[in-house]
């Protein structure tokens, strides 16, 4: 087994809407998927699909080698978060975690070893209703990490934590990659994705836009030469010469944007002197996934 | 299955829901055994439908169980309001999908929540009959009732017997509140669909037209509890209940088993 998540075709049709078409993606073993795409494009549906909460119409999946059409013999091995936290409000912490420990058969020591970890220790005691949304989803996140997962599955785990939060959750999915857990996270917060994602699957209207390592993404978008010559009045002169070269080129705040990769770089510099323009500053700037996502799914 | 049983008992125990749920039946059990005792006396009617009990017949050997049985309806009552909220908000509050992550197995679910329930009810039964006995013992030399007969053989038998049926009633309409809940999927509708058929919708219909006494499930659960009426036998009211409680509950177990989880 070397795929964590395998699906072929997955789809899901709600009467004559189709919630997602054809989904055809793999995760592999022990590392950080990130599972992005606008509002509705089908990533909680898939996500519901994987742990057996809704049936597919069409299509096949495994997760962790086993058939999607059998969640009882992956789930076990599986922590799962799925469109934010939902638990009892008139239970503590503590004993919301209880009760999924007694569900799934688990020591029920592993839930002050979870407070701890999610840093809820002080605060396990107190009714859920009385927890702010930073404490939610830590529950959350507590409550996925009860099996002690070979799979996580994350739906916006950050949702709702402020950025020392937000940092701690993508230390803690580290830490769990370095252990060998396989993560599958949905998020909107792309840079965040982009710091912790070995591979990515993007959707968009049901239907899958890019699934594959984040580098060849990346790596595969078209880089912009950002210029800035030492006076402003040569950058009409700058814009003709990259034109004149075949390069596509905007000013913008002052700056020359040609779209070519860095290796042009050291050519358009030359170039630059050879009309008798300094310049100010050269740099190469490859797009984030941000902006990757943004063109690619065209929000 | 037993992990989902205990899962649920943990859920059950909270203290807003025992505590309410115990002083509710206890209040209730105490308020219609006191009627039973104080106005035994009176002359104008101390039972269900203004029947007259007097002293001599709570003087019997039945004098034990009638504040025990009188109370059955509002117990179940009790039991369906719980039944229905406990199921139907796993739904609302969205935590059917953490339920099922970490047991994939909707009967194993469906099964342990029951067997929890009817722990619960159990208990509710038992300290119905408690308060009953002993809010009886205690009003029986005010009411002029002589309880000798309370403690033969025959009157232990009959408890036990009670004892059952008013807790097939009360598991009765506990399951038809589990029915709505699973149905509706929303604690009030099913609270409030189950209560006012009950209560109001059956006993105006069973008043009106006294033929379809025999057919109204609420009507037939309570005489479950009552050991049988002058006009529905107590097998009538077993097995027309176990039809309607089984095929219900087929319905709705089928309904959870396929229906997606997009909550």
């Amino acid at each position: 087994m070397t795929t964590a998540i395998s699906v072929t075709d997955l789809t899901k049709v709600y009467g004559e809407r189709s919630a997602l078409s054809h989904a055809t993606f793999e995760v592999p073993l022990g590392t950080v998927c990130g599972f992005v795409g606008p509002n509705g494009s089908g990533k909680t549906t898939t996500i519901r699909m994987l742990l057996g909460l809704i049936a597919p119409t069409g299509g096949t999946g495994t997760v962790l080698g086993q058939s999607i059409l059998h969640p009882e013999k992956y789930l076990p091995q599986v922590g799962a978060m799925i469109e934010g936290p939902a638990f009892y409000p008139a239970l503590s912490g503590a004993e919301n975690l209880k009760v999924l420990a007694s569900l799934g058969g688990f020591p029920q020591s592993r839930v002050s070893e979870l407070l701890e970890k999610v840093g809820l220790a002080d605060r396990g005691g107190s009714k859920y209703k009385t927890y702010s949304l930073g404490m939610k989803q830590r529950l959350g996140i507590a409550a996925a990490l009860l099996p002690n997962p070979k799979l996580l599955v994350l739906d916006e785990p950050t949702n709702g934590l402020d950025p020392s939060g937000i940092q701690e959750v993508r230390n803690l999915i580290k830490d769990l990659a370095n252990e060998g857990t396989s993560v599958f996270v949905s998020s909107h917060l792309l840079s965040e994705l982009e710091m912790i994602s070995e591979s990515l699957v993007m959707l968009r209207e049901g239907k899958v836009l890019f699934a594959g390592r984040t580098q060849d993404l990346l790596a595969a978008q078209i880089a912009t030469l950002v210029v800035e010559p030492e006076f402003t009045v040569d950058l009409g002169k700058l814009v003709e010469i990259a034109t004149r070269h075949g390069k596509e080129a905007t000013v913008d705040a002052g700056s020359v944007h040609i779209v070519a990769d860095a290796t042009w770089g050291a050519t358009f510099n030359r170039l630059a002197f050879n009309a008798g323009i300094t310049l100010a500053s050269l740099s190469a700037t490859q797009p984030t996934l941000e902006e990757t996502f943004f063109e690619m799914t065209g929000e | 299955m037993l992990n989902v049983t205990r899962a649920e008992l943990r859920k059950l125990r909270r203290p807003t829901l025992l505590i309410s749920t115990i002083l509710v039946v206890a209040a209730l059990t105490a308020l219609f055994t006191s009627i039973v005792f104080l106005r035994a006396n009176s002359g104008q009617g101390n039972g269900q439908r203004g029947e007259i009990i007097s002293p001599a017949v709570l003087s019997q050997a039945t004098g034990l169980i009638y504040g025990f049985k009188i109370v059955s309806f509002f117990l179940g009552i009790t039991a369906l309001c719980v039944f229905a909220s406990q199921t139907a908000q796993e739904y609302t509050l969205g935590t059917l999908r953490n339920l099922l992550v970490r047991q994939p197995s909707r009967m194993k679910i469906l099964f342990g929540k029951y067997l929890s329930m009817i722990i619960f009810a159990i208990a509710l039964v038992f300290l119905d009959a408690v308060v009953a006995i002993g809010v009886s013992y205690a009003l029986a030399p005010h009411a002029k009732v002589t309880t000798t007969a309370w403690f033969t053989s025959t009157a232990l038998s009959l408890l036990g017997r009670t004892f059952v049926n008013v807790l097939l009633t009360t598991l009765a309409f506990g399951t038809l509140g589990m029915i709505l809940g699973l149905l509706f999927r929303s604690p009030i509708s099913a609270i409030a669909t189950g209560v006012i058929w009950s209560l109001i919708l059956e006993t105006i219909l069973g008043g009106v037209v006294s033929s379809t006494q025999k057919w109204l499930p609420g009507q037939n659960f309570d005489n479950i509890a009552q050991g049988g009426s002058d006009t529905v036998s107590y097998k009538w009211s077993l097995g027309i209940s176990a039809i309607y409680l089984i095929v219900g509950f087929g319905i709705v177990a089928l309904l959870f088993k396929r229906r997606d989880v997009a909550n």
